[in-house]
């Protein structure tokens, strides 16, 4: 099949929605889950997510003539080690916070199994240009499944977004959505929501490629 | 012979680690193995056997690289210990496949991916970044290893049990487990009381 730019759109889009990491593929639990008590830790774990992945897409997919098969996983490891320790070092230089509340999640970005996936399933046989769309596209899902999973837990256990308080002093918040139960029954809430939203799906379809006669039966 | 504020230190880091701060419960360390292969009692001891031992070999050699190697680099911290690991990994399995053929069999799959189980790496950052000595190290890798064994047998239990009543399809999978995992995590919450004091 020749690769037209559409294409390429089309590689960045299916990481977002249809082959979402988290919702569908159910892939890199272990951040998802862990950090996501704020929207504002959730962002932060997502871009820097996304710069190891992105990063190391590039560089799998640059040198995945160089790479002899026999050693290949424990040189992605490394490249995605390398990655990691860079984005490391660069936020507690530039924001020491954030760099602490993430604490030990962000060396763990390493163990990560959507990114040695996405190496070994796409950038390792996929020329630069996919290899670095596809990242985008995974990184985002992935950034975006953090967010809605940090959002919809401050929201509940604090009343609040990104910092910023919504519903007035009044609001009680439910402290067990902001401790690590809440992230097991929201994320199990959502990938409920999402079974039900393509089971739906599905149903539509089916109806419509059955014949009008069959139908009003 | 061990005074008691140390035997109580010990003590202390065991339990903390084996149920009130539970690797997969709390820290939601080592979830895709959780999730993946808790399907079976049997598979799930056998695996947390094998995952306490690697942690247990980890311990050991993250240990021995803080003190005499990475004072010097300290940016070659996160490259060192991923290394290591994977090749701890790598020699464990060729040492059981050359003494038990048996055990290397029943094993199968489970051994190479204990490499990217993040609890492994996980609890050599934790051990680094409280700065545990050799003896404490070791006692953190065992109740780490025995937390991460008694949360996959009692997932293992359940989902057993599962199989058995009437759950609706649109539920079944993982929407399922990561529910019955945050009922489970809310239970291992009430340990948090045991230090209270």
């Amino acid at each position: 099949m020749a690769k037209t730019p559409e294409s390429v759109y089309q590689e960045m889009l299916k990481g977002i929605w249809r082959d979402n990491p988290v919702f569908v593929q159910v892939l890199g639990m272990c951040p998802m889950l862990a950090v996501t008590n704020s929207a504002v830790n959730a962002l932060a774990m997502g871009l820097a997510t996304f710069f190891v992945l992105v990063g190391s897409s590039l560089l799998v997919s640059m040198m995945r003539k160089w790479i002899p098969k026999q050693v290949r996983i424990s040189s992605y490891i490394i490249i995605i080690a390398t990655f990691v320790t860079i984005i490391d070092y660069t936020l507690l230089a530039l924001f020491p916070k954030i760099h602490k509340e993430l604490g030990a999640f962000i060396p763990l970005i390493t163990a990560n199994c959507l990114i040695l996936g996405r190496q070994e399933a796409f950038a390792s046989r996929n020329s630069v240009r996919f290899a670095v769309m596809d990242a985008v596209g995974m990184a985002g899902g992935f950034l975006f499944a953090l967010l809605a999973l940090g959002g919809v837990r401050e929201i509940l256990g604090e009343g609040a977004l990104f910092g910023v308080s919504l519903f007035g002093p009044n609001f009680e918040p439910w402290i067990i959505m902001i401790l690590p139960p809440g992230g097991f029954l929201t994320l199990g809430l959502i990938l409920l929501f999402f079974n039900w939203v393509t089971e739906k799906h599905k149903e539509a379809q089916m109806r419509l490629l059955q014949p009008a006669e069959e139908r009003s039966s | 012979m061990m005074t008691d504020a140390a035997f109580q230190h010990f003590l202390w880091i065991f339990i903390s680690a084996l149920l009130v701060n539970n690797f997969v419960l709390a820290y939601f360390l080592g979830l895709c193995p959780f999730l993946g292969v808790s399907g079976k009692l049997e598979t799930s001891f056998r695996l947390g056997l094998a995952t306490t031992f690697v942690l247990i070999i980890t311990a050991i050699c993250a240990w021995i690289l803080n003190t005499y190697v990475l004072p010097h680099a300290p940016y070659l911290r996160l490259i060192s210990f991923i290394v290591v690991i994977a090749s701890v990994v790598q020699f464990i399995e060729m040492l059981i496949k050359k003494l038990s053929p048996a055990l290397f069999r029943s094993l199968g799959i489970f051994l190479p991916l204990i490499t990217t189980n993040c609890a492994i790496l996980g609890l050599a950052i934790f051990a680094t970044n409280r700065e545990y000595s050799f003896a404490e190290s070791i006692i953190f890798a065992l109740g780490a290893g025995g937390g991460f064994t008694l949360a996959l047998l009692l997932m293992a239990g359940l989902r057993e049990e599962s199989e058995l009543s009437d759950v609706p399809t649109l539920i079944r999978g993982t929407a399922f487990n990561l529910i019955i995992a945050g009922i489970l995590s809310m239970a291992f919450m009430g340990f948090a009381g045991l230090f209270s004091s």
